[in-house]
């Protein structure tokens, strides 16, 4: 099927995205195209039928990709670019796997970083990865801008905190400690496909004792969100397998998946258990 | 309906294209003639819409035919060259690795921006981005056995 007919606006730069939105606004649903991986299939089933389709594909700006103390990322940043990223090693590599996981090889070609964020599917990888680093998300529209703290961005399946005539330009991961190590694992029907549940975690310990943890779990909760129990028993260990098997029972724990694609609430959580011990105990030889 | 005019590159050639804004790069490919890249879902899954967008595997149905403009794209058309298939195209024959052949094109796509960007890719990467694809009369495992051997050949090549 074809979309909907729609008015189409191509836009060059920040500024002209911003006033093409502000001026859509008074007349209903317009919608930002970036990559389009998630917004087209929507758009050919007709699940969305905006009046307007403002393209911000072209804008050079926000397509960038800058680590030096922090990390950040543009709008526009394919995920291909995080991908392939072989600087983003050490506490950066789960960000840098997450995006590897992100539907598959040919849409990792054209999908967008802060495509991902804005359609904040529940199962997403990149929002997961966000929230777990503690990431913010810098938001303009013609009256200024702001930026959100990851974990407030994502409010619920599809839903955010941008406001109208909002847009995102990019995202701010603060940088981990320089000696700390990253993980990121999800379990999914094929070796493509959305995860049934997802972790993503980043430690970094000092003489073999765990100084900071973030564990991050995605795809069994409304929006991705951190474990802060299981964070807290691992911090101040020495990621032994008794503080391992205590963590991964406290994020099965936390979180709240719904029964979906047949798998019910119970084996989500088992998932989640497996995942988080999984991870840790691959990054146990690492810290040690 | 709102018109668009777009130029792009396909197999080397410049084309222009005046299409509903609506339509996709598969619309606009399809009806320039080289009908080669199909479309199947249109949602992103199948893949039978697989093109090179400036040398890298894209879905042609998930893109704006207007988000084209000025990009490069190659497609099944621009495989074989001087009366000589390509060889993915050769291997493909070889293994049998068709039989309907509505995916085929696709599938030749991903497996060429594969190789091409990644000529020493391992068999499990070979297995993972073909995995992007579906096919529904192969089983695969033909499809996977004429890509691991076209990278045989692709590297036994002398350029």
């Amino acid at each position: 099927m074809r979309p909907a007919p729609f008015a189409y606006e191509r836009v060059e730069s920040v500024e002209e995205m911003l006033e093409a939105l502000a001026r859509a606004d008074g007349e209903g649903a317009a919608v930002l195209l970036a990559g389009g991986q998630s917004l087209i299939p929507r758009l050919n089933a007709r699940l969305v039928r905006p009046r307007r389709v403002i393209d911000i594909d072209g804008i050079a700006a926000l397509d960038h990709l800058e680590l030096d103390q922090e990390l950040r990322v543009g709008a526009l940043c394919r995920h291909w670019r995080l991908e392939e990223a072989t600087s983003l090693d050490g506490p950066w590599a789960a960000l840098r796997e997450a995006a590897a996981h992100v539907g598959l090889h040919p849409v990792r070609t054209r999908g967008t970083f802060g495509g991902s964020l804005a359609h904040a599917d529940p199962a997403a990888e990149l929002p997961l990865a966000a929230v777990t680093y503690g990431a913010e998300i810098e938001l303009r529209s013609r009256a200024g801008q702001r930026r959100v703290a990851a974990e407030e961005f994502f409010r619920g399946p599809h839903r955010t905190a941008l406001g109208p005539g909002e847009a995102i330009v990019g995202a701010r991961f603060p940088s981990p400690k320089p000696d700390g190590v990253s993980a990121f694992a999800e379990v999914s029907r094929r070796v493509v496909g959305w995860p049934l549940a997802a972790v993503c975690v980043v430690l970094h310990a000092a003489e073999g004792v765990i100084q900071g943890a973030r564990v991050g779990l995605g795809a069994v909760g409304p929006a991705p969100r951190r474990a802060i129990e299981a964070e807290r028993l691992l911090e101040g260990s020495a990621l032994e397998s008794s503080a391992i098997d205590a963590a991964a029972v406290a994020a099965a724990r936390a979180c709240a998946p719904a029964v979906a694609d047949g798998v019910d609430e119970d084996t989500r959580r088992d998932m989640v258990e497996a995942l988080v011990r999984r991870t840790l105990a691959g990054l146990a030889g690492a810290v040690w | 309906m709102d018109v668009l005019r777009t130029e792009f590159t396909l197999n080397d050639m410049p084309i222009e294209v005046t299409l509903p804004v609506r339509a996709t790069l598969a619309d606009a490919i399809r009806s320039t003639g080289a009908t080669g890249t199909r479309v199947g879902c249109e949602e992103g899954i199948c893949g039978s819409c697989t093109v090179l967008l400036d040398g890298r595997p894209a879905r042609a149905c998930l893109m704006l035919a207007a988000q084209a403009r000025g990009r490069e794209i190659r497609t099944v058309e621009g495989l074989a060259a001087g009366g000589r298939l390509h060889p993915v195209q050769e291997s493909f024959r070889r293994h049998r690795a068709l039989q309907c052949g509505y995916c085929t094109p696709g599938f030749m796509m991903l497996a060429v921006g594969l190789l091409e960007r990644e000529p020493n890719a391992s068999p499990e990467r070979v297995r993972a981005v073909l995995a992007s694809n579906l096919c529904r009369c192969t089983g695969y495992a033909p499809i996977v056995d004429a890509v691991l051997a076209a990278q045989q050949a692709l590297a036994g090549e002398v350029i």
